[in-house]
């Protein structure tokens, strides 16, 4: 099977697409929807949109929105972002989303479990957010706000035990920076669980994304390689041709 | 009329976006009359298997579809869980539920070797085993987008329309008559899932 390479699209509370680093300083980046037409054209792999306001302003998802967004979608789309309940959940489905990606809840275990039942694993993933600090990597949730005292091996355990049919793994230490993967973490999380990992936060280039599958990812996840280019990070959207990341290559190169 | 048949589980919206840019017409519907009478019937299906079974069976839509497919041939795909309601069984859930049994198979877990994951999730290449309405032969190999823990196991190898390999190989698309499944999401497949759907609405 060819790994999936997964451009993941920022939507914040006015609909814009934006790009954080370390989960902070966000920058404009576009309309979603000409940057969906782009995608399309490129023929990508999947689609993440995450709305990274949702669950700060205790909303929930907007499906019309994201009805708009799917429409455009000739590939499939994972949506994260205000899913509290399985109803949240199957109002995303039926407008066109293949996936929810549970963040802050996925720590309720019942959410993922109920979400399970009715949709299948392969309809619900996790996205694990990591910091490290002293006492190592922990996961946080509400936008890397809250220390959820987890480490992320166990935690991506409970949730794959509860349902989840995929993990996202996300450095917020490396969110945005473009130098690589958490590739430790990456290791460590994909070898734990029987599920897809997606590796997320870092990648900047080409070789970081087949480092990324080195470690052991099903997947990888990136919100600024294909959206940015170069030091200034101007906007371009690119997409790697899958030959790319067969074969091996001098690093520093662009696609 | 062509019907995406809405009984509650799956992803209507992008089969009928997806029409829709092809430039057919195709409607959501739980109607059981205009199910019986639909120039070509589309069953998504996103989830569990005995779920999926008790809502069509709690919507009174086994009939109308047996009616339409069965007794009228009119052509129908099942896609993805709706590829695996078209067998008997599944292994899923608590086996409370019969499939429609229109392709005599049984659905399975995939169990691929070591190391493999399931859910198989993403694009894979699919094999056609020969050449049928689904895939009319050429150079190009299709490659379709996957996510699925189950597949369908017919009983006769010739209703398996093309094979997929992810840690050993299952049936990817099955075709018996006018009846088609297939276990991927030529929804979500952008060039290569809108010419498999075309083809399929050119079916009579």
């Amino acid at each position: 099977m060819r790994p999936r390479v997964i451009p993941v699209l920022l939507v914040d509370s006015r609909r814009r697409l934006v790009k954080s680093r370390r989960f902070k300083d966000e920058v404009y980046v576009g309309d979603p929807f000409n940057v969906i037409r782009l995608f399309n054209e490129k023929e990508v792999d999947e689609l993440c949109v995450l709305d990274i306001c949702a669950t700060l302003e205790g909303r929930r998802p907007r499906v019309d929105f994201v009805r708009a967004l799917a429409s455009e979608c000739f590939m499939p789309l994972t949506y994260g972002g205000g899913v509290q309940s399985t109803e949240d959940a199957a109002a995303l489905f039926k407008v066109g989303v293949e996936k929810v990606l549970l963040g802050t809840a996925a720590a309720d275990a019942g959410l993922v479990r109920g979400i399970a039942d009715v949709f299948g694993s392969q309809a619900v993933a996790a996205c694990v957010d990591v910091r490290s600090g002293r006492d190592g990597y922990r996961v946080h949730s509400r936008r890397g706000q809250l220390d959820l005292g987890h480490n992320p091996i166990d935690f991506a355990r409970q949730v794959v035990e509860a349902g989840a049919g995929e993990i996202v793994v996300q450095s917020i230490d490396h969110d945005g920076c473009g130098q690589g993967y958490d590739l430790g973490l990456v290791s460590a999380v994909a070898h734990s669980v029987g599920v897809p990992v997606v590796a997320l936060g870092g990648a900047g280039d080409v070789a970081h994304l087949r480092a990324g599958l080195g470690a052991g990812a099903s997947a990888v996840a990136s919100g600024s390689a294909f959206v940015f280019i170069g030091r200034l990070r101007a906007v371009l959207i690119t997409y790697p041709d899958t030959v790319d990341l067969a074969s091996p290559r001098a690093n520093g190169e662009t696609w | 009329m062509n019907i995406v048949v809405d009984y509650g589980v799956g992803n209507l919206g992008a089969i009928i976006n997806m029409l829709e840019h092809l430039g057919h017409d195709a409607v959501a519907s739980r109607d059981p009359r205009s199910i019986v009478s639909a120039a070509r019937l589309i069953l998504p299906g996103v989830g569990a298997f005995d779920q999926a079974m008790a809502r069509l069976r709690e919507l009174d839509l086994v009939a109308p579809l047996t009616e339409a497919v069965v007794a009228r041939g009119a052509p129908v795909l099942g896609i993805c869980l709706g590829m695996q309601l078209l067998g008997r069984s599944s292994d899923e859930g608590q086996r409370s539920e019969r499939g429609l049994g229109w392709i005599p198979a049984d659905v399975v877990k995939l169990s691929p070797h070591e190391g493999v994951k399931v859910p198989h999730m993403g694009w894979s290449e699919v094999s056609p085993t020969r050449a049928s309405a689904l895939f009319p032969g050429g150079n190009e190999v299709p490659r379709y987008y996957f996510s699925h823990s189950y597949c369908l196991e017919p009983d006769d190898d010739r209703d398996i329309a093309a094979r997929c390999d992810y840690g050993g190989t299952f049936a990817a698309a099955v075709a018996r008559g006018s009846v088609f499944g297939v276990q991927f999401h030529p929804e979500k497949s952008h060039r290569h899932g809108m010419a498999l759907l075309q083809r399929f609405m050119e079916l009579t």
